[in-house]
This record gives C-alpha cells, structure tokens and sequence, in this order.
C-alpha cells in the first residue's frame, strides 16, 4: 500500500448542513487531489452525514488530505479505512431478448438479482466489493449491457 | 429582545468589542449601514474600494492583535472584497467579514449585484456562512468571531441576504461556544515536548526557525526568554520579523529566498530545526530536498495540517506556541548555552563573510538607506506597512525592527495595493505611532484612491515611494533571467505623485538627496497629515541575496564586494 498511487478509502462525518458537500469537494480540487468516487447520505437519527471517498495518492498525500478535510470546521471525524468492509451497489440494463438464466445466475454469484423486468430490459442489481462489481461487469459485457450504474463505495472499519 | 436582523449586526459587533469597522455600502447592505447611522458605539471608515476596506481590517487586526471587521455590499461589493480574504487566509489574520446579498427570494435568479458569494469566497477563507434566518444570526455572528481568533487564526465571512437584515427575531447573545466538530488542540503533547527538549540538548547545530504564529500567538517573550536561555541562535521568516529585536545577538537574520546569507547558510549546516509556528513555504526553504539537509526537524504549529505537509517533522507538536514554548521554558534548564559556542562563532564568520549590505554607488539615492534612513529616525516610534516587491524586500531586510506587530506586510499572496490602505488600519488601531508604508510607483498606484479616506478620517499614513520607474521585482527577474528582455515592466510614463497627493488633500515631496528626504520626512511628521514621499532612487538596484525560485538555500546570488560601503 505504499506506493505513491494507493487506492485509499476515506470516512467523513460531517455536520449535514447546506454547502458542505462543496466544502468536501473543493478542498480535493484546489488541492488538486483525485477523487474516484464518492457517496454521502444522512446518519440516521442525528445531525450527520457520512461520506465515503474513495481517493488514490501517496502515504503523505493522504495524510494531507485526512488532516486538511479535518481543518475543514463542519467534519467531526475522519478515517483513513484500513481493515475494512466495503461494497459497492451496481444497477444494469439488458436487452430483454439476452439470456436471462445465465444474467441471474452470474447476478446471485456477486449477491444480485434482477430487481426490474420491463417491456424491453431487464434491470439486475449486484452489491459486492468494488473489485468484485469490476469483475461482474466484465463478465457481463457479451450480454450487452444498455446502461450500467455504480454507487460508489461504503465501507465500515471492521 | 426581538430586533432586526441588521440591529443584531450592530449588537453582535459592539458585544465583541469591536471599536472600528471599515466598510463600503450598497444596496444590499442597506439596513445594516442604517442601523450604523443610529449608533455611536463604535466608528466607521469608509474606504474608497471594498479591497481596501479588507486590507485596512488586517491592518488594524495586525497592529491591535484584536479581530478586524470589514462591511461590503453583495456582487461587485463582495468580489472586490476577494483578494482582501484571501490576503488574510494566507497570512492567518483573524478577520470577519459581513456582506450584504441579494434578498432570499432572489437567490439564484441572477438578480441584480447577486454572485454566489459563498461559492467564491469557500477556498479563501477560514470558514464562512449564507445566514437564511435571523434566528441564526446571533450564533453564527458569534461563531465566526469565535472561529476567526481561536486555532489558526483566519477570515471567516457571513453573508447576509438583505431581507434577513429586516427580518425581527430573538436576539440572545449569550451563548455557550462549543462547537462539536471545531476543537483546536492548544496544549502541546507534553511527551513529545520532553522527547523535543532532549533531542535539542543533544543537537551541535540547532536553529530556531521562528515564524509569524509566534505573532499571532503573542508569544515573542516567551520566545526571546527561550532563545536567550538556551543560546541558540534564530533566524526569522519575512512574517516574524520583530520577534526578536534586529540587534539582538542570537538573531542571525531573515532566511529564505532574500534572506542573508548567515541565516540562509545557518539553515543549511543545522543539525536541529526548531520550527516555531512557521510553515515551510517556497520562498523560505528554496529546493525542499537540500533545505535543513541534514538536520532533524521540531515543528510546532497550532495547524496539524501545517505540520510535515513540505518537510518531515521528527518532532510534531500541535499546540499553541505560547503554551508550547512555556513548557520548553520549564525544561530548558537541561539545555547547556555553552555547546554552541562553536557553532555561533560559525555563524559570526558567515555573517561577516557576507553581511547583509549595499553600496553607495549611484547619483541617485539607494533604495536601502531611504529604509535605513527612516529607521534611524523613527526606529520604534512607527509601524511600517508595506506594498509587495523589491521595496518590500529591502524593508525586511533593512529596517530596524524591535517589536512584533510593527511589520505589516502581504506574505502569503503578495498583494500588491496592500500597504496603503493597511497602513490605514494600524494607524486607526495604534494612533500614536507613526504609520509608515513602504511602497512602489507600482503598488502606489493599486490603492491609491485611499488618499481620499485617509484625509477625511485624519489618519495620516506617511506613504514613502521607492520611486525606480520599474515594476522593479519582475524588472529584477527579467534582468536576471530573462535576458534583461523588460517587457511591460518599464513605468518611465507616470503621474506627479505630488499633485496626486494633493489633489486629495494629502501633502506630497519628490526628493532626490539625503538632504531632502531628511526634510521632508520630518516636515510629514510634523504636519501629521496623509502624505506621499517620492523618493527618486536607482533604477537598476537589485534585491541580494537572492536564492532562485527552486534553487538551493545555500546557492545565493551575493552583492558583488566593492572597496568601499
């Protein structure tokens, strides 16, 4: 995990008040850090919000970033994940006319299933790890995806 | 007590003891400039620019070491205001700035004088608030005085929507800061303050590095008492000038990029860098891979982030340098003055191997003994702002200083227009010393609509223009490394600088000797009104030693030795 382009996943507790996703997301620009993906949603019953930053960069840089998001005065905390659980949700569009067994069955092999059916596709869902959402998806291009989605991770210190 | 979102302003400001708010109206800051009318608690400067309005707040904060206030309009109010946020988030001054904003109804409809003024001034402030319910107006005055002087000192901007200013709620000031997320770690890690004090013990070579969050920590006693217990010398950032005075033995001098060479080359040989609220910028550590090569390195700073960001700490210590350094104090008995004695002789040979100078080798009259000059005159008596370049430089290097907060000057952004106005402010702040700027025929020209408020408020700012006909700075650089290709930085076109002065009603010389600037400066402080001293200096002095961007501290480009001074 040392070299100077880690995957890294980050934490952040913040207070949920208006503009501090921007806060977040200007402090990763301006300092020219890279942000690979990014989720946030509310903490249930109190005035927080996590985000999961999924960020790559050297052992300095990322300190640097856990240290000037903490200076940031609406985070409460900051983790640096490094034993951790982490998933990912995807959603896929196919082409109703595509093998549906074998869709469903690779979908149930990465804890998935087909959540949609419609006139023309097929919506499946797959939650798992993000390198395992990377395999899935390339398992499933010869069913010719129409329009992939993914959540970005979350992750929980174990 | 129900009152006005605007009467909350007025109360908020008196209730922190504000005495001086400088400022500009417009429209959407209407109902708080009437409310300025009815009240006879504290004054108001009107500059003639919201950027001076800005600069003439960190003056005052600098000089009074108390938060400085500063009142804009929203739209081209606010963004005039910008560089005077971001002047004063590079240099940490603690700084609340109110805007006026377009009415909440209007907010995002491009309405008339309406920017997302939040939006832009995010990255350049310590923190900052769109406040959409006078009911929240009481904290978050309170906080953003609270954020602005506690930590790492700062901007911290509030933003006002003009129907927010005439909406009636609840006004309680009294509440309890205790901000859930915004805990600064004041107290050193006394551990670590112990593990500190014996590697220094153990040091041959060691240097205080001391920066300016010994200023804004009040910390230059406790500072002088731990560098003259332990005998070790200092070298100051361009910020910290006037933590130690300039004849104090221990103080080797300002390093980085114009610093002496003794400082320069001190930091080079040291084997112990004791950082004292100083952030390893560019201009201070050249090449960071040669800079302080073979020293271990103490950083003390309030800001974690501060810490091993440029150069590795072996020692981070996170507090306030007062409270640090009165813990270093309590154990510095285990410190022997005599170990370095060898190693201040050191630096006694590179101070006179290459002292910090300049040669009286032109018709007209050098830059460096116009500043020599004015400190052998006025010495502690003044505050001496300044504008940003080579008279900027020269007055770091060459100007007497005996205390902290009697330099005032742009660091961190390098703004240039900042002096005159700033020099505005510690006038307002400290009205019984003589406020000086130092400045340029080019920075001059980038406030000098401030005659006007310095005339009519009598703060009478003694500006002394370094007059070279150059962007002299940028000419310095062209002539060095850019084939002396001086492109768009000759100012041989200028206006008289003495009818520009009295146009406003200030008073104005050009002088040309020794002879007439003696007169005319004593002539200004007599007259005590706002005045321009245009002093007609070489056109072509360089600013030594210099250290090229990204080169070696210990590479300086050094004056050439003539026979006589």
């Amino acid at each position: 995990m040392n070299d100077n382009n880690a995957r890294r996943v980050v934490s952040v507790i913040v207070v949920n008040e208006a503009s501090v996703l921007s806060r977040i997301t200007d402090l990763f620009s301006g300092r020219g850090y890279n942000i690979t993906s990014l989720t946030v949603a509310p903490i249930p019953e109190s005035k927080y919000s996590r985000l999961t930053i999924v960020t790559s960069g050297s052992v300095r840089v990322i300190e640097q970033i856990t240290k000037q998001l903490h200076k940031l005065i609406p985070v409460l905390r900051v983790y640096e994940h490094e034993d951790m659980v982490e998933k990912e949700m995807a959603l896929v569009k196919f082409p109703i006319s595509e093998n549906l067994s074998d869709i469903n069955a690779l979908c149930e092999a990465y804890n998935g299933k087909i959540v949609n059916v419609g006139e023309n596709v097929v919506i499946v869902m797959v939650a798992d790890e993000p390198k395992r959402v990377d395999n899935f998806l390339n398992a499933v291009k010869r069913y010719n995806p129409k329009e992939i989605v993914r959540s970005g991770a979350v992750a929980l210190e174990r | 007590m129900q009152i006005s979102g605007a009467q909350m302003v007025i109360e908020a400001l008196i209730a922190e003891g504000v005495d001086t708010v400088f400022g500009y109206p417009g429209g959407a800051i209407m109902n708080v400039y009437d409310e300025i009318y009815k009240q006879d608690k504290f004054r108001h400067i009107l500059t003639r620019h919201e950027q001076a309005a800005v600069h003439a707040a960190e003056g005052y904060s600098k000089a009074s070491a108390k938060v400085g206030v500063a009142m804009i309009t929203s739209g081209p109010g606010f963004t005039n205001a910008v560089t005077g946020l971001a002047d004063a988030y590079m240099d940490s001054i603690p700084l609340v700035v109110i805007s006026g904003q377009v009415p909440m109804s209007l907010i995002g409809t491009d309405a008339f004088q309406e920017i997302d003024a939040v939006g832009i001034s995010r990255p350049c402030t310590k923190h900052n608030y769109l406040v959409t319910d006078a009911a929240d107006l009481p904290r978050v005055l309170k906080e953003a005085f609270y954020i602005a002087r506690t930590g790492r000192p700062g901007p911290v901007h509030v933003d006002i929507p003009k129907d927010v200013t005439a909406q009636i709620a609840e006004f309680n000031y009294d509440v309890k800061m205790n901000l859930e997320t915004y805990k600064p770690h004041t107290n050193g890690n006394p551990r670590q303050i112990k593990k500190a004090m014996e590697a220094i013990a153990n040091s041959k070579r060691p240097v205080f590095y001391l920066g300016g969050g010994i200023i804004n920590s009040n910390a230059a006693d406790e500072v002088r008492e731990l560098v003259h217990k332990t005998g070790i010398p200092a070298v100051e950032t361009f910020m910290a000038r006037g933590t130690l005075p300039y004849d104090d033995e221990l103080l080797i001098g300002m390093l980085g990029m114009h610093g002496s060479y003794a400082a320069n080359m001190a930091m080079s040989e040291t084997d112990m860098v004791i950082a004292l609220g100083a952030r390893f910028d560019d201009r201070v550590t050249g090449k960071l891979s040669e800079f302080a090569k073979n020293a271990a390195v103490i950083h003390v700073d309030i800001d974690p982030a501060s810490i091993s960001k440029l150069v590795n700490a072996n020692y981070p210590i996170v507090g306030d340098i007062k409270n640090v350094v009165n813990d270093m104090l309590a154990q510095s008995s285990i410190i022997d003055p005599q170990n370095y004695e060898q190693w201040r002789e050191t630096i006694i040979n590179f101070n006179e191997l290459h002292p910090l100078t300049y040669y009286e080798d032109s018709d007209r009259l050098k830059p460096q003994w116009v500043i020599e000059r004015v400190g052998e005159l006025l010495g502690d008596d003044a505050n001496i702002s300044t504008d940003v370049g080579q008279h900027q430089m020269w007055t770091a290097q060459f100007y007497p200083f005996s205390r902290p907060r009697q330099f005032i000057s742009s660091g961190g952004l390098g703004t240039m227009g900042f002096g005159f106005p700033a020099a505005i402010g510690v006038k307002a702040a400290t009205p019984d010393k003589t406020s000086i700027n130092f400045t340029g025929d080019g920075s001059i020209l980038m406030n000098c609509q401030e005659l006007m408020t310095a005339v009519e408020k009598k703060l009478p700012v003694i500006n002394i223009i370094l007059n070279n006909n150059f962007l002299g700075m940028v000419r310095q650089w062209q002539t060095l490394f850019y084939d002396k290709r001086h492109s768009e930085t000759d100012l041989s076109v200028q206006p008289d600088f003495v009818k520009l002065s009295e146009a406003f009603g200030g008073i104005g010389y050009r002088v040309k000797t020794k002879e007439e600037f003696d007169a005319a400066l004593k002539d200004a402080v007599e007259k005590n009104i706002v005045a321009f001293i245009e002093v007609i200096v070489e056109r072509f002095e360089n600013v030594l030693p210099m250290v090229p961007s990204g080169g070696s501290l210990f590479n300086m480009m050094l004056l050439e030795k003539k026979e006589n001074k």
